[in-house]
């Protein structure tokens, strides 16, 4: 057993997770849901063996490092870190049906690492900018405020799902209606962007520690570097708008997108797109 | 459960809106113009709004080309208008800055119109609340006691003490207020964060090299800028960027060797130099009590509050050759070129570079020939960066040959870094104060209702209402009255 068998598990896992948390939605049948939650936990629970393992194999190849390097390896971890927060937010929150919203995203990432054409799944030794025990401390920050985000963009989502239903005057037998209370989910998505808020500042931060160490400065406006800055401001303002100004609902739900889509080019689009100091990232 | 979130975010529990007439004749007076357009929340949200729009167009434009090439890639018109704007270098351009300093200015009055509030609403005498309101809290309890309303008085105080709620109270007309808070302090956790934010553009401003050069006039207090040192070679300044104007380092460093090591599929694994910091020609121990220090990647060398990181290297097509005579110690390094011949150790042995084998610009193996006078001259191969010992009639010698190389160092002073990470650290630890902690506070009032002295508790929290009302029901839910006399 390798780790890439392990990762093609979790796949599966959560390929199956995100189609029973979308047969709740549609069935409203408790049991369905349930299923889901269990295939989530044997997905993160699977996927961490991999992690583990591929760490360790890194290893026995000798150039031993923490599976976060390049852009394989960052999936992996986005996946991970969603699927995470996500099944602690049910525990604690008991809104199940979020999965329908948050799991496709962890099965999405884990079947493009995995099958898209460009992405490199050898474990590579590290280039010397990249040897620094800053490495993890800068990775898992930045991923775990992604993953936070990813699930405040799909609540987002949900919120104006539900919001149009509503307005349609559609009772609860229809899609929607097994969906949280608008202010539930209003007052989750206010809860999930604090949270990766503030893991995003630290993702910052020990980005431009790091930076100042390896590079000499601590901030050169690289175009990741002003993404990151760029997704900041966009999640400050929306605080900003809900403390001072009393923004909640909709506003909130469609800056909880306008966020994620940030998110998502701070990640993906400055790799693909734009060049810098961090494109060792989109291979 | 899931209907226990529906607690609403009140604004106000951030920003005191409720004013007593006095206090809003203060807020009033302060009001001119100027100050309530820096005060608003709405110049903030703009502001965060134009940073983050306008910032996307320097991940577009690339930044700091030769002008040339805008005119190429935009036409001589657009390039024109980009020039005047800084677009080429956005994020040091006038307009962008002047965005930056009204943030600032935003932040300040901002909070400084706010804090004073803050301040009244923590020491506010919460004695004074009437006994009425406890009953239209949203977290409130009346238990009845018994014993003398002084035994009771003393058993409410001594059980909130007990439990860490240490009670300040005060007799009324109709029974006794006590009153506990916790964490009124955080109410400034999003100050912290504020302040923060000021204490990093500080820190980016100390730092600032041109800051140092065109206010202060002292290039040297702040810089970044690069220097190449061939191996063997020693070098006391440094060329900063951009301008390429020299600033001294006020010592000297050299760089003893640089090498690149490999991994098996040929990506680098290391960058290393050798370096060494002289004072008045003299080497000077580091803190691990060396005079080498090994300069990587991710391992800056720091001296005297300038900053040296490994950044680039040159290959040379010259040699760098070290001759050691075995029998007396002395030890000889020579720079030479391909095919040229050189005399060592007093004219007695003469050496020279015949041939190389290179992959790419990476010298692999050299072709030494060396002679003496007593005997016919040899050839041999000896690969980059190794050793040979030479037996010959005049002595014995070894010989260290490899391809001379020139380390690239990016060399900062940057007073300002301390600032920065300072506010780093106050962004975090006020984020986590401004999300995660809260105000709580507990009243507790002991009256008499038809002759039985009863106490109500009662009390709020500014956040986390969820968890404080947790935190309020096991308090109140172990406070014992009637039942414990039983």
């Amino acid at each position: 057993m390798n780790s890439s068998q392990l990762f093609g598990i979790t796949t599966l896992a959560y390929l199956l997770s995100s189609a029973f948390y979308i047969g709740l939605l549609v069935f409203k049948n408790k049991k369905i849901g349930l299923i889901g939650l269990i295939l989530a936990i044997f997905g993160v629970t699977v996927q961490t063996a991999a992690l583990a393992l591929r760490w360790n194999e890194s290893y026995q190849i000798g150039i031993g490092h923490a599976p976060l390097t390049n852009m394989y390896e960052s999936l992996v971890f986005f996946a991970w870190c969603t699927t995470l927060f996500y099944i602690f937010m049910e525990f604690k929150f008991k809104a199940r049906v979020i999965g329908a919203f948050v799991m496709p995203f962890a099965f999405t990432a884990m079947a493009y690492a995995s099958f898209a054409k460009g992405i490199n799944q050898q474990i590579s030794p590290l280039i010397p900018a990249l040897q620094s025990n800053w490495l993890i401390a800068h990775v898992m920050t930045c991923f775990i405020g992604y993953g936070a985000f990813a699930v405040a963009g799909g609540l987002g989502m949900m919120y104006l799902l539900k919001k149009s239903a509503v307005k349609r005057g559609l009772t609860d037998n229809t899609l929607t209606g097994g969906l949280p209370e608008l202010k539930v989910i209003d007052d989750l998505t206010h809860k999930t962007i604090v949270f990766g808020f503030m893991w995003l500042s630290a993702g910052i931060i020990t980005g431009a520690v790091w930076a100042n160490e390896a590079w000499g400065t601590y901030w050169s406006w690289d175009p990741k570097e002003t993404w990151s800055i760029i997704t900041w401001f966009v999640y400050a303002s929306t605080l900003h708008a809900r403390f001072t100004r009393g923004w909640s609902g909709s506003r909130i739900a469609w800056l909880a997108i306008i966020g994620f889509v940030s998110v998502f080019f701070t990640y993906f689009g400055v790799n693909f797109l734009l060049s810098g100091l961090h494109s060792y990232g989109s291979s | 459960m899931v209907t226990s979130l529906l607690v609403p975010q009140r604004a106000d529990s951030y920003f005191p809106k409720t004013f007593t007439p006095r206090e809003r004749l203060m807020t009033k007076k302060k009001k001119n113009p100027v100050w309530a357009f820096f005060a608003s929340v709405k110049l903030a949200l703009f502001l965060l709004f134009i940073l983050a729009g306008t910032s996307i167009i320097g991940t577009i434009v690339p930044q700091n080309n030769p002008a040339r090439s805008y005119v190429e890639q935009y036409g001589q018109n657009m390039a024109d208008l980009m020039h005047t704007l800084g677009i080429q270098d956005m994020y040091n351009s006038w307009w962008f800055l002047s965005l930056l300093g009204i943030f600032s200015l935003n932040l300040i009055v901002c909070s400084l119109e706010r804090i004073p509030n803050v301040i009244r609403m923590v020491r506010k005498d919460n004695l004074t609340t009437n006994q009425d309101r406890l009953h239209k809290m949203g977290l409130h309890k009346t238990v009845p006691l018994s014993g003398s309303p002084a035994a009771a008085k003393q058993q409410v105080a001594d059980y909130l003490g007990g439990k860490g709620w240490k009670t300040d109270s005060r007799d009324k007309e109709n029974g006794t207020m006590f009153f506990s808070q916790k964490g009124g302090w955080t109410r400034f956790g999003v100050y912290i964060v504020h302040t923060s934010i000021l204490v990093i553009l500080l820190g980016a401003v100390i730092g600032s090299s041109t800051v140092a050069k065109k206010i202060l006039h002292k290039p040297d207090f702040a810089f970044k800028g690069s220097v190449m040192v061939p191996e063997s070679k020693e070098t006391d300044s440094i060329y900063a960027f951009q301008t390429g104007n020299k600033i001294d380092l006020g010592f000297t460093v050299r760089c003893n060797y640089f090498t690149i090591e490999y991994y098996s599929n040929g990506m680098p694994r290391t960058y290393l130099s050798k370096i060494t910091i002289l004072e008045d020609g003299k080497p000077v121990p580091l803190k691990d009590g060396k005079t080498v220090h090994f300069l990587e990647v991710n391992t800056p060398l720091t001296y005297k509050g300038i900053t040296f990181y490994q950044s680039s290297y040159q290959p040379y097509s010259d040699f760098l050759v070290t001759l050691t005579d075995k029998n007396t110690g002395a030890e000889q390094t020579s720079i030479i070129s391909a095919g040229k011949q050189i005399a060592a150790n007093d004219g007695k042995v003469s050496f020279g570079i015949i041939n190389k084998e290179s992959r790419g610009e990476a010298v692999q193996r050299i072709k030494i020939w060396f002679a003496d006078k007593e005997a016919e001259p040899s050839t041999f191969w000896l690969n980059n960066d190794q050793e040979a010992v030479i037996k010959r009639p005049s002595g014995n010698y070894s010989l260290h040959a490899k391809q001379l190389y020139a380390t690239g160092l990016q060399v900062t002073k940057d007073p300002g870094v301390w600032w920065v990470y300072t506010g780093c650290g106050l962004m975090l630890f006020g984020l986590f104060v401004a999300f995660f902690t809260s105000h709580r506070k507990i009243w507790a009032h002991v009256y008499e209702e038809d002759n039985q002295p009863t106490v109500i508790f009662a009390g709020s929290a500014n956040k986390n209402k969820v968890g404080f009302e947790k935190v309020f029901a096991t308090l109140v839910d172990g406070f014992k009255g009637t039942e414990q006399q039983k």
